[in-house]
């Protein structure tokens, strides 16, 4: 795959060489002349000094060819900008912008960015894991479809302990795939009991997130 | 009218005094407070500290009522960032976005953003001053 890389600070570098490792031919837009410096020599000929945002900088690049587009430079807007112009102007199939401030999701998303990765939420999600008392952890989105990973730690006190799994009323679209108890790591069917200090991987939507947590902490 | 504008530099802070002077309800926005030395002691409209491509920001500027944003900071980014913004996210009903970069522009404006590249004007007036 032909990937170009916008900005090449720690983020746009580190993901440089990994892409470059698993073999993807892959080029760094860098707009400072002595980290392009910095990148060539490390990784050889695969930097341009230049503006990402630039039409013209992108066409000389070979934009129109490229299957990916990744924009990870620290500003937002430079990141969304940079993705629109691959996106209306070349014609790139998939974009990716990092972002820093994450009520910028919904807004990259609804202007047509294809992924975006916000690595403040990335971070939270982590220190929310371990705290040990926080009642729901995103593990994962899935890719299409809008579903959820989440992991839920059910209390000694929750009403769902005891019931079986076809009795808890946990909302529609949701799905208990795993619970780790005392004997370990079970895939429950309708008639597995609730344990009490139970941890359970569910697959849910963002907006049954509530009613799930609800019913499986009370 | 209720105006947004984003950006108190020389550009900001004139359309900011001509629109007050004219009656209009104004509104300006700056990350910079130093900024607003700029506007004149008999501006009678709002200067707010904040970031245009925050919504919260936006939302403290009184965008949810605006008829009118006006995006002109010094970042070609930022201006077309919080336009569409405003545009997209809060349907203000006329934005306008200035945009130095002739390139970029071009494209937002096929994209539907009403867009001013001073560049190219500015290119055009002087090519008229010099050949007559």
């Amino acid at each position: 795959m032909y990937i170009i890389v916008v900005g090449g600070g720690k983020v746009g570098f580190y993901l440089t060489t990994a892409l470059l490792n698993e073999g993807h031919e892959v080029l760094v837009l860098e707009k400072d002349a002595k980290r392009c410096d910095f990148i060539s020599e490390q990784l050889g000929s695969v930097v341009v000094r230049g503006d990402g945002c630039e039409a013209r900088t992108l066409a000389e690049v070979g934009t129109e060819r490229a299957d990916m587009f990744i924009a990870v430079t620290d500003e937002d807007e430079d990141n969304l900008v940079a993705c629109q112009v691959a996106k209306h102007k070349f014609k790139v199939p998939r974009t990716i912008a990092r972002i820093s401030n994450p009520k910028n999701e919904k807004l990259f998303k609804k202007l047509g960015i294809d992924v975006t990765v916000s690595s403040t939420n990335l971070i939270l999600e982590h220190i929310q894991g371990e705290v040990p008392t926080h009642p729901l952890v995103h593990l994962l989105t899935l890719k299409g479809g809008g579903l959820e990973i989440v992991e839920v730690r059910v209390p000694e006190n929750s009403p769902a302990v005891g019931k079986r799994m076809k009795d808890i009323a946990i909302p529609p679209d949701s799905v208990i795939c795993l619970m780790i108890g005392k004997w370990g790591a079970q895939v429950p069917t309708g008639d597995t009991v609730m344990e009490a200090g139970a941890q359970v991987l569910a697959v849910t939507r963002p907006e049954a997130e509530g009613a799930l947590r609800a019913a499986l902490t009370g | 009218m209720n105006i947004v504008i984003m950006g108190c530099g020389r550009v900001g802070a004139e359309l900011a005094a001509m629109l007050d002077e004219e009656g209009h309800k104004v509104t300006v926005l700056d990350t910079e407070p130093y900024s607003f030395r700029r506007l004149p002691s008999a501006f009678k409209g709002k200067a707010l500290v904040g970031d245009g491509t925050d919504e919260d920001s936006l939302r403290k500027a009184g965008i949810d009522q605006a008829d009118v944003f006006v995006a002109v900071t010094q970042g070609d980014n930022r201006n077309v960032m919080a336009a569409q913004i405003a545009k997209h996210l809060f349907n203000v009903p006329k934005v306008v976005c200035r945009i130095y970069d002739p390139l970029r522009e071009e494209m937002y404006h096929a994209l539907g953003l009403e867009t001013i590249s001073p560049t190219t004007i500015g290119a055009q007036l002087l090519k008229e001053v010099i050949l007559g």
